[in-house]
């Protein structure tokens, strides 16, 4: 009996015993979400998934909210370079890891910062803008 | 005739080792879909030329067979052929382990499986495709209502007619759809013909038939029940007329492709030049699988030329989906119609196929699927008649 | 207005309904001429398209294939095959049966307006953008392939094997479906693809791209002027690609 009390407290202590249970999230660079990291965490799902539908089928890119982006500030780096999806530091994989919730975007996406891409409009100035292409094809013809 | 009594098949130590070897089949075709995952479709034979190979060719086959498989219960049934009514039990159960094992195949050779759910959920209607997975679940559902309603007591006979009427317009639905999925694409000259649904009804009248036989024979023999020589007999008269028709239906498509210049191509592909299609098609569809059963059941009609007749019809049913599948495939796009291709990767030649092992293991893994399944069905269930011998055919027919 | 002192509702309707009207009636105008350039999202007023003269381009360039390969992160897999590997874009030299004449031209996705390959993907991830440019949503292809059965112009590629390192701007994963996508990423962004930068860079010039749905770009002057034909063009698919001296 008293065996049993003893054994019921040891397992009710077992979180003392076990250190840190939640996640280590890496922290991030930049300024933080205007919603709030809880809202992030609960709803980043939903969130990505209604916006990747407006970029694909609609062609709408100004929705601030890019898987680009992301990494932008939520990359972690080891040994200076910033790691993949691969690597169990990568920010996404800390919280997946714990919750066993499988990401798929991976497969598809890269999981590492953008270097060279195009965030903004081109201006009619550099060379392969569609306005400064058709100066010179409209030249060229004449 | 006496009242039939069905009842389940003992668990002898011979079902139980056919059992097993089955459950191998199943075990290695599902290793075979493990490293596939892993490792990604390179290690298969289909490349971007051929993308449909011989995993698709095993569950066409079994789709197909398992439209037709539904026929004897539909002769009983909707046709009113008493003598198939002790049998419509075991051919509704037949029909769904069959299209279960095909639809196996082709879950498990997608390249994002882990996406049926996607599948099952998002559909493009005007994609014959996304109809299929409708009318494949559906017959699903409705082949097992059928069954449900033969098996209850103090059912309404007229009900239990009703369904399956039901079930055999939809199995007709069925089978054109899958016709369907090569009939109505228009890029390949080897597919776009409005022939192909038909073809692939009495490609399952066939090959549905003959799995039939062949399964049920089997089953019967491993339970020590008799399976009557006329009934036999009769069956694999029926089993000709279908091969007939099937022979018919191949003779006009190709007399109608060789007639129009534009696909005197893809004919002259298949019929002539192709190697492998070529003698599949003249040798296996046409001879083996076309000509000999007919010959042997109505030149000479006897049990064995029954068996054997339904083994020739399977084996030249393959060939045919074969050469249907992969030499569709294998003869180039005419992309470019009055020039040659000098220089162009895989451009305007025909394209090779090479089976590897994993694609073979999943399509005899969707084989074994089915007959395991008709297996455990008979086992479990009250399906299969104890007594199918010729003393106990019905006076009138 | 009346003479009154103060704004009577009647008066502030007034008013609100002419600035309502002028408002209106901009955006009216605009929509009539196509959209503005940077409208948000894929305009339905365009229909992006290329023109590609045959007789410019050299049967020993491949400019086009490197730059589009290196653009969108394709190109031979770690195990693959020529067989296996994609190909968003290739080169094909011909020669005329009739004539001898050779002729050599890259042929992609043709970008057709009634596409055979989004009538028959059975979970819709084969689209058509609303500005003719036709796309795999690869977050719901399940790789079954139909689509490359039902190209007239083996324009897809089933990806092979696992993919690592994507370009951010071209995501493709293992066990989908992929096709050249006119670089919607860069005409997004108001940019040209990277195949005509490179045809331009080369020297060649032999791509040329614009909006196919206005009457006063190059390639609709040119489409009026000089022949062209589409590929396959008995089948009726009205494809965006045209070809020049083919």
């Amino acid at each position: 009996m008293i065996l049993r009390i003893a054994l019921l407290l040891a397992c009710l202590a077992a979180p003392v015993w076990a250190g840190d249970l939640m996640p280590t999230i890496p922290a991030a660079t930049g300024d933080p979400h205007p919603e709030g990291n809880d809202y992030m965490r609960r709803n980043h799902m939903e969130m990505m998934k209604h916006d990747r539908d407006l970029t694909l089928r609609q062609g709408d890119r100004d929705i601030g909210a890019s898987l680009g982006q992301c990494f932008d500030c939520n990359a972690v780096e080891v040994a200076g370079e910033p790691v993949g999806y691969d690597n169990e530091q990568h920010f996404c994989r800390t919280c997946h890891d714990y919750a066993a919730v499988k990401v798929d975007c991976f497969m598809c996406h890269t999981s590492k910062p953008a270097t060279d891409i195009h965030r903004t409009m081109a201006t009619a100035d550099e060379p392969n803008s569609i306005a400064a292409y058709l100066t010179r094809v409209e030249g060229a013809e004449q | 005739m006496e009242r039939t009594i069905y009842r389940e098949i003992r668990a002898t130590p011979q079902v139980m080792q056919l059992g097993g070897l089955l459950a191998a089949f199943i075990l290695a075709a599902l290793w075979s879909v493990y490293t596939v995952e892993h490792h990604g479709h390179v290690i298969t034979g289909m490349t971007n030329q051929i993308v449909w190979g011989l995993p698709h060719v095993f569950a066409i086959f079994l789709i197909v067979a398992a439209s037709g498989a539904l026929n004897v219960a539909s002769i009983a049934s909707v046709f009113g052929q008493k003598a198939y009514k002790p049998m419509a039990r075991f051919s509704s159960l037949l029909a769904i382990a069959l299209l279960v094992g095909g639809l196996a195949v082709v879950v498990l050779d997608l390249g994002r499986p882990d996406r049926l759910i996607v599948a099952m959920t998002t559909y493009n209607f005007s994609s014959v495709f996304a109809w299929n997975v409708l009318l494949y679940n559906g017959f699903i559902v409705i082949v097992g209502g059928y069954l449900v309603l033969q098996m209850m007591r103090k059912v309404d006979p007229r009900l239990v007619k009703a369904a399956g009427l039901v079930a055999f317009l939809w199995r007709l639905a069925l089978t054109t759809g899958t016709g369907s999925i090569f009939g109505w694409l228009v890029a390949r000259p080897g597919y776009d013909a409005a022939i192909m649904a038909p073809l692939f009804i009495v490609m399952s009248f066939a090959f549905g038939l003959a799995v039939f036989i062949l399964v049920t024979l089997w089953l019967f023999t491993l339970s020590g029940r008799i399976f009557g020589d006329a009934l036999l007999i009769r069956m694999g008269r029926l089993l000709g007329i279908f091969a007939a028709a099937v022979l018919y239906f191949t003779t006009v498509q190709h007399l109608t492709n060789l007639y129009a210049t534009e696909h005197g191509g893809v004919e002259r592909f298949i019929l002539r030049d192709g190697g492998i299609y070529t003698l599949l098609f003249w040798g296996v569809q046409v001879v083996i699988g076309g000509l000999a059963p007919i010959a042997l059941v109505f030149l000479n009609p006897s049990r064995s030329s029954t068996v054997l007749a339904a083994t020739l019809v399977i084996i030249g049913g393959f060939a045919q989906v074969y050469v249907i599948v992969i030499g569709g495939q294998a003869y180039p796009l005419d992309i470019f119609p009055g020039f040659d291709v000098i220089e162009g990767f895989n451009e305007g030649i025909v394209n090779p196929y090479a089976p590897s092992v994993y694609e073979l293991l999943l399509g005899l893994g969707g084989v074994a699927i089915a007959l395991f399944a008709a297996g455990l069905g008979a086992k479990v269930l009250r399906v299969l008649p104890t007594n199918l011998s010729d003393a106990n055919l019905p006076a009138d027919r | 207005m009346t003479n009154r002192a103060e704004l009577t509702r009647r008066d502030i309707l007034k008013s609100g309904a002419a600035v309502a009207s002028l408002t209106l009636a901009l955006g009216v105008t605009l929509m009539a001429f196509g959209g503005a350039a940077d409208a948000k999202g894929a305009d339905a007023g365009k229909r992006w398209g290329l023109l590609i003269d045959a007789g410019k381009c050299d049967a020993d360039c491949s400019d086009c294939v490197t730059a589009c390969s290196t653009e969108n992160g394709w190109g031979h897999g770690d195990h693959g095959s020529p067989e296996t590997d994609p190909a968003w874009i290739r080169k094909v030299t011909l020669k005329e049966q009739s004539t001898g004449r050779t002729v050599s031209a890259p042929i992609m996705c043709q970008h057709c307006e009634a596409p055979p390959c989004v009538d028959v993907c059975p979970t819709g991830a084969s689209m058509q953008r609303p500005d003719g440019i036709v796309l795999v949503d690869k977050h719901i292809c399940i790789g079954c392939r139909y689509c490359m059965m039902a190209c007239p112009f083996k324009a897809r590629s089933f990806v092979h094997e696992p993919v690592t390192d994507q370009k951010v701007n071209a995501p493709r994963g293992n066990g989908t479906v992929e096709s050249c996508t006119l670089c919607v990423h860069r005409v997004d962004k108001g940019r040209i693809p990277a195949c005509v930068e490179a045809c331009e860079q080369a020297g060649h010039s032999a791509i040329l791209f614009g909006d196919l749905n206005d009457p006063d770009s190059p390639i609709s002057k040119a489409l009026e002027q000089y022949p062209s034909i589409a590929l396959r063009d008995d089948l009726g698919l009205n494809p965006a690609v045209r070809y020049q001296n083919m």
